[in-house]
C-alpha cells in the first residue's frame, strides 16, 4: 500500500478513537479533532524526529497543539505512536484523575510539550522553543497547529513577529483551515481574510494544501523541512467535523456531546455505511 | 538592621545583578519588552547579546516565548513593569508559566507608586493580588539592596515560576551583607513584643522609622519584614500574633488582596488578634512627587505609627460594630 493509502486508512481509525472517546467521555471538541486528524497524524509518522520511550530526549521535534481542544487527536496519536495506554486514554478522557485532561497537560502525558487550551498561545511558546534549539546548537524543528478561529487572537500576530525578527528557519506554523469556530462560521463571527497573504505580509514563506489529503500533506511538510531562511507557514484547508456527514461543516459539532444515536450513526458513517 | 543612607535605584541593583550572575549561569536568558532602558535589563543585553531578547511592546507574546524556552531548560527572566506582567500579560503567566510550573522568572519593575510620575496608567497597585491568586506562583518582595541581591540569586536556584517585585526608587543598604535569605522565611529585624508591623518591599524602611516613632511612646514594636509574600510565613506570623497580639501590615500595594489581605487570612484563621492594614486604599494612584503620592495614600511612619496604637489598643477588646472600620488613620474614604 502506498504511504498515502495506508495513512488514510490510519487516519479512519484515529477518527473512530475519537468518537469514542468524546463519546465515552460525554464531552470533547468533535468538529476540530476531525479537522486536523491527517495533519497531526503525517506529522507524527513521518515528519516528526522523536523517542516514545524517551519523550524528554532533547534533540525531539517538538509539536505545539495551540488549539489545544483538538487533544483527543493528539492523545490519540500520542497513544498510537507508543507515549500513553490507548485503553486508560479511552475510558478516561476528561475524567476526575485521568491524566487525559479536557486540554493538554503537559504535566501529566508524556509526549506533549505545552499545555494549552486558551487560545493564541501556542505560536508564541513555539518563538521561545526555537529560539532556546538556537542557544543550545540544536537542530531541531517546531511545529505549531493553529486554528483559522484561533488567528483571531491578537497574541498570534505579535508572536509571528517574532519568529520573523529572529528569521526562526527551523518553524513551522500550520493552520487548520476549517472555517467554523465555536459560534458560526469565521466568515460570519470574524473574517480570516486572505490568511496565505497576512502570514506572507508577516514575513513567513507560505503554502497552500488539502489538510485531508497526505500525500499533500508530506510534500508540504517536506518543503517545510527544506532550508530556507524564513519561518514556514502551511495553511491547510479542512472540513470542521471531516469524515462524519452530518458534522462535516456544522459549528454546533464544535463542543458538543455526542448522543448515543449520532454516536452510532457516526460509527456507521465511519464504516462506510450509511444508516 | 544598619540604616546606612547610602541608596541605590531597586531596578539598578536587579539590572547590574543579573548581568553579574549571567557570566557564570550561560542557561540566564532574559527578555525585555522596550522598557530595558528602565527596567536595566540593558546591562545584561549589552554584556550578553546572545541572550538577550527583545521582544518588542508585546509582553502577551513575550511571557509565552519565555515559557517555551523553559521548556527547553532555560531559565527566562521576563521583565517589564509589574501591571503589564502580571495583567497585560496575566492569562499567559496563568496558562503558561504557573499551570505548567514552568521555571520562568517573572520580574514586574516600577511596583506600587515608584512611577510617581506618571500617574495611574503606569502604577502598579493590584500585582500582588493578582500575582498570589495564582496556583504555583512564588512571590518576592526585597526591601533593600542586599536583599534584593539575595532575592535574585534564591529566585534562580528555585526551580519554578517566581515574580520578583522591584522598586524604580532607590533602597538603601540596609542589611548584613551576610544576610540570610530563605524563599518563605520571613526576617524579623527587630524584636518587640507589645505588636509587629509586617512590611514588604522598600515600605520595611518606614516600618522601622513607625516603630521608633512608637518606641518614643514605650511601645515595644517587632518588625518583619516578610520579603516573600507567597509561600507564606506562617510560623512568623503565629510567633508574632502569639507573642505580640497585634498586628500591623505595610505594603505598596491595594489595601485588597496583598500583603494584608494574606496576612488576614492567615491570622484569622490561626491566631485571630486585631491586625490593622496599611497600603493604597481601595483606589488608583496619580501623579505627583513620590514622598508626597505616597503620604497621600497613607504609607508615611506617622500614619504607620498610629495604626500600631489603634492595633495595640485594640488588643483584647470584644469586636464592636465599626471599630475597625476606619482603623487606618490617614484615612479618609478608607471604607475598605
Amino acid at each position: 500500500m502506498a504511504d498515502s493509502e495506508k495513512l488514510a486508512a490510519e487516519c479512519l481509525s484515529m477518527r473512530r478513537t475519537l468518537v469514542e472517546m468524546i463519546h465515552n467521555a460525554g464531552s470533547g471538541h468533535t468538529g476540530g479533532s476531525l479537522s486536523c486528524v491527517e495533519i497531526v497524524w503525517t506529522l507524527y509518522s513521518h515528519v516528526l524526529r522523536y523517542r516514545a520511550d524517551e519523550p524528554d530526549w532533547p534533540d525531539r521535534d517538538r509539536f505545539i497543539l495551540s488549539k489545544g481542544h483538538a487533544a483527543p487527536t493528539l492523545y490519540a496519536t500520542l497513544a498510537e505512536k507508543g507515549f500513553c495506554d490507548p485503553v486508560l486514554m479511552v475510558s478516561t478522557f476528561r475524567c476526575l484523575d485521568s491524566m487525559f485532561q479536557g486540554h493538554p497537560d503537559m504535566r501529566k502525558v508524556p509526549g506533549i510539550e505545552m499545555s494549552t487550551g486558551s487560545l493564541g498561545m501556542g505560536i508564541s511558546v513555539g518563538v521561545g522553543m526555537a529560539l532556546a534549539a538556537r542557544l543550545s546548537r540544536r537542530d531541531y524543528r517546531v511545529f505549531i497547529l493553529v486554528g483559522d478561529g484561533e488567528l483571531q487572537e491578537g497574541q498570534n500576530w505579535e508572536a509571528l513577529q517574532a519568529a520573523a525578527k529572529y528569521r526562526l528557519d527551523r518553524l513551522t506554523v500550520i493552520i487548520d483551515k476549517n472555517g467554523v469556530q465555536l459560534d458560526g462560521t469565521t466568515d460570519d463571527i470574524m473574517p480570516s481574510g486572505n490568511i496565505a497573504a497576512k502570514l506572507n505580509a508577516f514575513g513567513l514563506d507560505v503554502r497552500e494544501c488539502d489538510g485531508h489529503d497526505c500525500s499533500a500533506l508530506l510534500s508540504a511538510f517536506n518543503w517545510a523541512c527544506s532550508e530556507g531562511k524564513s519561518p514556514r507557514a502551511i495553511v491547510a484547508a479542512t472540513v470542521k467535523g471531516k469524515g462524519i456527514p452530518f458534522m462535516e461543516g456544522d459549528h454546533t459539532w464544535h463542543g458538543k456531546t455526542i448522543s448515543q444515536q449520532d454516536y452510532e450513526l457516526a460509527t456507521l458513517a465511519l464504516r462506510g455505511e450509511r444508516a | 538592621m544598619n540604616m546606612k543612607q547610602k541608596g541605590m535605584p531597586q531596578r539598578q541593583v536587579f539590572g547590574e545583578m543579573v548581568a553579574e550572575l549571567g557570566a557564570s549561569n550561560n542557561r540566564m536568558v532574559v527578555l525585555d519588552a522596550d522598557v530595558s532602558s528602565s527596567t536595566q535589563t540593558k546591562h545584561f543585553a549589552a554584556r550578553f547579546p546572545d541572550r538577550f531578547f527583545n521582544m518588542g511592546i508585546c509582553e502577551a507574546n513575550m511571557v509565552s516565548v519565555a515559557a517555551g524556552l523553559a521548556a527547553c531548560g532555560f531559565i527566562p527572566l521576563a521583565s517589564s513593569f509589574a501591571l503589564f506582567i502580571s495583567m497585560r500579560a496575566g492569562e499567559q503567566v496563568r496558562a503558561q508559566v504557573a499551570h505548567p510550573r514552568l521555571n520562568v522568572k517573572l520580574i514586574g519593575g516600577y511596583a506600587g507608586l515608584s512611577d510617581f510620575a506618571d500617574g495611574a496608567s503606569h502604577q502598579s497597585v493590584e500585582d500582588l493580588a493578582v500575582m498570589r491568586a495564582m496556583p504555583n506562583m512564588t512571590i518576592l518582595s526585597p526591601s533593600d539592596i542586599v536583599t534584593t541581591r539575595l532575592a535574585i540569586r534564591v529566585m534562580l536556584e528555585y526551580d519554578g515560576p517566581v515574580f520578583l517585585r522591584l522598586s524604580r526608587d532607590s533602597v538603601t543598604e540596609d542589611y548584613p551583607a551576610d544576610q540570610a535569605f530563605r524563599i518563605g522565611q520571613a526576617i524579623t529585624v527587630r524584636e518587640g513584643a507589645d505588636l509587629s508591623i509586617v512590611a514588604t518591599g522598600p515600605m520595611v524602611r518606614l516600618a522601622i522609622e513607625a516603630s521608633e516613632l512608637l518606641a518614643a511612646k514605650g511601645l515595644s514594636v517587632r518588625v518583619i519584614d516578610m520579603h516573600t509574600i507567597k509561600p507564606l510565613d506562617h510560623d512568623s506570623l503565629d510567633r508574632a500574633a502569639c507573642e505580640t497580639g497585634a498586628i500591623v501590615t505595610v505594603e505598596e500595594h491595594s489595601r485588597l488582596g496583598g500583603l494584608g489581605g494574606a496576612v488576614c487570612e492567615a491570622v484569622c484563621e490561626r491566631t485571630p488578634v486585631p491586625v490593622v492594614r496599611i497600603g493604597i486604599p481601595d483606589r488608583f494612584g496619580e501623579t505627583g512627587r513620590y514622598p508626597e503620592l505616597l503620604a497621600r495614600m497613607g504609607l508615611s511612619a506617622g500614619n504607620i505609627a498610629a495604626a500600631g496604637e489603634k492595633a495595640f489598643n485594640a488588643k483584647g477588646k470584644k469586636p464592636a460594630m465599626s471599630r475597625y472600620v476606619n482603623a487606618s488613620v490617614s484615612g479618609k474614604n478608607q471604607t475598605l
